[in-house]
């Protein structure tokens, strides 16, 4: 899966959850940029990328997420440390 | 992860298309396809989506429900405003409102107990108590004495009793208690309950105490911690959830949360489902019985398809004796229908544990809305358990207000599908519950009938009693050998037979070894009763007779005689020799062969003491059975 397919895929998870069905996701984009992503969403956001992924985040890296790009960052990552194995 | 998927639920493909299409119904049109939907099987995003719908469409209760609108506050001491969309669904799915109380959590005790409080504004019908160990349990204190212990867990259930009382006295409401899930990590293992103050050991104490105080406090339970053994704790409960929201139940739970809210909540109301209708080929037995014939159909011991449908039946038994009716239907002549409930040694239901007996060739839904009617119950009382997908998406289809779960493709798991899915939920026990079965039924009608039966005999002779005998035969040879080495008060000997000594018996024509079963109006009562007698010498010595104490008084015993004496006869003897051999255990047959007219022999200082019956002069004892051979 390509960095593009990701984001495209990230995109799709935060229409259907913020219920923000023409939301264009930018890796610029934080929480201050979408009314929608509080505190609560964002958890619910965290499970729900791990679910469409199947992938798992570790605790730390959940606190560090501040934007679109460290979450395309990281997801990727993830995916492509799964490859590898 | 899909450990806690909705499996009874059907998946629909057009689900997300579904939902798009509610802009274009009419409001009345959209609650029914909202409950619809919510019978699908949804996971988190799903139930998200389609509570997001429900709220937009219905800001309230829709009018004209056919249950009560519920005001549920759901109070915790850890988030639980994670579950709200799942609790909405799982009430929807049941065509429930219900309204859930915003509160702060951890503010549990002023909710309660300030009279000026948003939640007496609010005023709840149903408050839902969500504590999580940690809270209730903090300052816990490993290796304290164990009396310490017992204190600590006291005081936390008088905490929690005096909550349900204050809420009671406050509102009136309904109480739900969530047992505690057991989070902790062990400390001491296998034995950890040896280790006073540990935690996990306490919470296991708190949810028994919790169990025990609700039954006397009427207050309900939602038992959180069987679903954690179930499912596995890791299912329900993530630390990382934990440290990050304080969510002590799982996001990813939330649907099957919601769903044992709603189906407790539907229970409440009386609206929990009561009748259990049956497919039968490939449901009840493995086969279709008009193919395969009596012998053909997969049930009961030496085959592990056989035994999972047995396993299956026992679970509908159990169900019928909780108070669930059951019901038949299948496409079928009913005379083939029949045969396995009449004929088939392995089968655990009987034709009396089925309320109505559906069998003919046309549609399943036809058939079903026509059990509804006979039965004079709502089609929103039934379940229909049916293997083949045809038939249940058809009945689905035309009748949605049935339940019909998904059956999984191994019988081994339809009992424990159709348990999970909760359509049965029971609050309490009624004695009406347990009248309703087809089992109690017929022991009140033979007490009932003992009370107005003038006396024994024409007691008796309503029973229309049936005594089925044939020498030892191979199909049933196990429960010969089963009744021989378990029978211990009407036993004449007590003599033990091995399967292996059972075998040698079959064919040996100096032997006499006899099998009886009983039917009676109320149903068949198997093999009941054996007899082994050995041919020496014109005497039949009888070694054993034995026979089932569930049938004693109805003079069984003098019914066998006369099989014995005609069997002996023909075997050309002249006398039977009767062999008592007491125990501690059977002294109710000491005088046995006395009753039935033998005459003792002298005493010859063996064990057995031995009584005579002559043939030439033996005169046939009144009975009131129609003797048949089999």
């Amino acid at each position: 899966m390509t960095e593009a397919d990701v984001l495209l895929k990230l995109e799709e998870i935060f229409r259907d959850l913020f219920d923000l069905p023409d939301l264009q996701l930018d890796v610029s984009m934080s929480a201050d940029d979408i009314d929608e992503w509080d505190s609560v969403n964002h958890v619910m956001l965290v499970v729900q990328i791990e679910r469409e992924f199947k992938i798992k985040f570790h605790t730390a890296e959940v606190e560090e997420m501040k934007n679109v790009g460290d979450l395309l960052k990281l997801v990727v990552g993830k995916l492509n440390t799964a490859t590898l194995r | 992860m899909s450990s806690l998927e909705l499996t009874w639920l059907p998946q629909q493909s057009d689900w997300n298309d579904s939902l798009k299409y509610f802009t274009a119904l009419k409001h009345s049109e959209a609650w029914t396809a909202l409950v619809d939907m919510a019978n699908a099987r949804l996971d988190m995003m799903t139930t998200i989506k389609l509570d997001r719908q429900l709220r937009k469409l219905f800001k309230e209760s829709p009018v004209n429900l056919q249950t009560k609108p519920v005001r549920l506050a759901m109070l915790g001491s850890s988030t639980v405003d994670h579950l709200h969309a799942g609790i909405r669904v799982g009430a929807l799915r049941r065509n429930m409102w219900v309204s859930l109380y915003q509160g702060n959590y951890g503010q549990y005790v002023q909710d309660i107990h300030d009279d000026g409080s948003a939640l007496h504004a609010w005023a709840p019908d149903t408050i839902l108590f969500a504590f999580d160990a940690r809270h209730l349990l903090a300052g816990y204190h490993v290796g304290e004495p164990a009396q310490a212990s017992e204190a600590r867990v006291a005081a936390v259930i008088d905490r929690i009793v005096g909550l349900w009382r204050s809420a009671r006295s406050k509102f009136g409401c309904d109480i739900i208690q969530q047992t505690i899930l057991p989070i902790y990590a062990r400390l001491f293992g296998e034995n950890e309950n040896r280790l006073p103050g540990a935690p996990a050991a306490l919470v296991a104490r708190l949810n028994e105490q919790i169990r025990t105080r609700a039954l006397d406090e009427g207050v309900t339970l939602l038992s959180l911690d069987q679903w954690a053994i179930e499912d596995g704790l890791t299912a329900w409960h993530d630390p990382a959830m934990w440290h990050r929201a304080k969510q002590e139940v799982h996001l990813t739970a939330m649907p099957m949360y919601g769903d044992i809210v709603g189906r407790i909540l539907a229970a409440q109301q009386g609206k929990s489902r009561k009748c259990l209708v049956l497919d039968l080929d490939n449901t009840l037995w493995g086969g279709v019985i008009g193919d395969d014939g009596i012998d053909g159909i997969v049930l009961g011991q030496g085959n592990a398809l056989g035994e999972a449908f047995s396993d299956f039946q026992r679970y509908v038994k159990d169900l019928s004796r909780r108070g669930v009716i059951l019901a038949v239907c299948s496409k079928n002549d009913e005379k083939n229908a029949l045969l396995p409930f009449e004929q088939h040694q392995d089968m655990i239901l009987r034709r009396d544990d089925i309320a109505f007996f559906s069998a003919s060739w046309g549609d399943k839904a036809t058939a079903i809305r026509a059990i509804a009617r006979q039965l004079n119950i709502g089609l929103d009382a039934i379940v229909f358990a049916d293997d083949n997908p045809f038939e249940r998406n058809i009945v689905r289809r035309e009748l949605p207000m049935v339940a019909v779960p998904e059956l999984p493709d191994d019988p081994a798991f339809y009992a424990a599908m159709i348990a999970r899915a909760g359509y049965f939920e029971g609050i309490a026990m009624t004695a009406e519950d347990a009248t309703r079965t087809q089992q109690y039924k017929a022991n009140i009608e033979r007490e009932s009938g003992r009370d107005s039966a003038t006396d024994l005999p024409s007691y008796l002779k309503s029973l229309d009693m049936t005594l089925h005998w044939s020498r030892f035969t191979h199909a049933d040879q196990a429960r010969v050998v089963q009744l021989i080495n378990k029978t211990n008060q009407f036993n004449l000997t007590t003599r033990r037979y091995s399967t292996e000594d059972v075998g040698k018996l079959l064919d040996n024509s100096a032997v006499l070894p006899l099998q009886m079963r009983l039917v009676d109006k109320f149903g068949d009562n198997g093999i009941i009763s054996i007899v082994i007698g050995y041919l020496i010498e014109k005497t039949i010595n009888l070694d054993t007779w034995l026979m089932s104490c569930r049938v004693l008084g109805r003079q069984v015993e003098h019914a066998v005689l006369d099989i014995v004496v005609e069997q002996a006869r023909r075997m050309g003897a002249n006398r039977l020799i009767g062999h008592f051999r007491p125990t501690e255990k059977n002294s109710m047959v000491a005088e046995h062969y006395l009753r039935l007219g033998f005459t003792a022999l002298p005493d010859e200082s063996g064990i057995d003491r031995r009584f005579e019956l002559r043939l030439d002069t033996y005169q046939t004892l009144p009975t009131f059975f129609v003797i048949t051979e089999n």
